[in-house]
């Protein structure tokens, strides 16, 4: 039988919760065991190769590219989790939620106190993807299966949970384990 | 005396007397209903609607409805767990709450109360609403992005006088909570710390005093809300 297939993609987040997942220590070679790793900055496989059965993905959406990648996750994950408090309702990021874009990219390029730059340009270049009106949660852009809430969620509950998915084994998850910092 | 009267919760016989609530009744035998803008002492507000149980088929708060002889009161059938649900998930889209940079978070209630119910998300779209921050007084600041308009500091937080220190302001979706500018200066140590604990949230905060329990030794970081009350009904029952 072919091993499950994880991928994982870090949108607008910090990448804490790839460090979480990292963090199961031991458990990652048991982990190599029981998966096959597709597309994720853990391998640095950068284009889907194969139809995966999980996806992790942590950060919100902040930009085209974020909508972009998310929506490809969709097509090619059958099942996709929100990982921490940015993928489920924005995070960090979201802070700017209640700001215009146009404040936010003055206040970074143009009037902050450490700023340089004697053109006053914003950053316009036709590669770079457009900064989104707001930093939407992941489930408000496609729909997500399961949510693992924390920030980051903890080893522990990543390891749970991708071990109840790819046994099928429903799990009760301990008390401490849910937390949303 | 008052008389002593038998109810039933969850199909199961306890004994109280009239002069309760059915929230009392259920807190003294050991049966926990949550509570948010609740407080022992003070009259209820009944705004934030956690506690509503099923009385005879009815709807209604727990907090401020008396018990009777022989009520048949629900308190954990799946249509209420799912309404408790639906009532945090709305705070939690309404306000602004960025638990992981929040100085109230492990001794938050409402944040406890998710926990409790295992709210891996919430099934309404986020508002972002703007709100304001506070930070005109000398001892505490006030976050407006987490206030849940429980009402709890109004009633709590008085001088010696009665009077309170926190007011509504404004009507509808404007409304929020304000410290009386006048007042608030002669809030003490001692008041602001006990402001700081009344708010069932992260809105009221004494200056200084944020994230001075480090993790994993915060109030509801092992031991869900209400475990106290579920403990003390089982040593009940084993006496």
């Amino acid at each position: 039988m072919n091993k499950p297939v994880v991928a994982t993609a870090s949108l607008a987040g910090c990448f804490g919760c790839h460090m979480s997942l990292l963090d199961i220590d031991e458990r990652l070679v048991e982990l190599i065991d029981l998966v096959e790793f597709n597309k994720s900055p853990i391998d640095d496989i950068k284009k889907f190769t194969k139809d995966v059965d999980i996806g992790l993905i942590e950060g919100g959406c902040c930009n085209t590219e974020n909508v972009e990648v998310l929506k490809e996750f969709r097509k090619k994950c059958k099942t996709l989790i929100s990982l921490g408090e940015c993928a489920i309702m924005g995070g960090l990021p979201a802070l700017r939620n209640d700001i215009t874009v146009s404040e936010c990219l003055a206040e970074a390029y143009l009037d902050g106190p450490t700023t340089v730059n004697e053109h006053r340009i914003l950053p316009n270049d036709e590669e770079l993807p457009i900064i989104l009106n707001k930093v939407y949660p992941c489930h408000e852009v496609v729909k997500m299966d399961y949510f693992l809430p924390g920030c980051p969620p903890s080893a522990d509950l990543i390891w749970e949970a991708l071990v109840a998915l790819i046994t099928g084994e429903e799990k009760e998850i301990p008390y401490a384990l849910i937390k949303y910092d | 005396m008052a008389d002593r009267i038998s109810i039933y919760i969850d199909k199961k016989e306890y004994f109280t007397t009239e002069d309760k609530t059915i929230l009392e009744a259920a807190q003294e035998n050991g049966v926990y209903i949550p509570t948010l803008c609740h407080l022992p002492e003070t009259e209820s507000s009944t705004s934030c609607r956690i506690c509503t149980v099923m009385v005879n088929g009815r709807p209604l708060t727990a907090c401020s409805t008396p018990v009777g002889e022989g009520m048949e009161i629900d308190n954990s059938t799946t249509q209420i767990t799912e309404w408790r649900k639906s009532v945090l998930e709305i705070m939690f889209t309404e306000g602004n709450h960025f638990c992981p940079s929040c100085e109230k978070s492990g001794n938050c209630r409402l944040q406890a109360l998710a926990y409790r119910y295992q709210i891996m998300a919430p099934q309404f779209p986020y508002q972002f609403n703007e709100r304001e921050i506070d930070a005109t007084n000398d001892k505490i600041i006030q976050d407006h992005n987490r206030c849940i308009i429980c009402k709890r500091c109004v009633r709590a937080i008085k001088d010696e006088h009665g009077r309170s220190f926190f007011a509504f302001i404004d009507r509808g979706h404007k409304l929020r909570v304000r410290l009386d500018r006048k007042l608030g200066k002669e809030l003490t140590d001692e008041l602001a710390e006990a402001a700081m604990e009344v708010c069932p949230v992260g809105s009221i905060l004494v200056r200084e005093k944020g994230f001075e329990t480090p993790i994993g030794q915060r109030k509801y970081d092992l031991e869900r809300i209400g475990a106290d009350i579920e403990q003390n009904g089982q040593m009940k029952n084993h006496e």
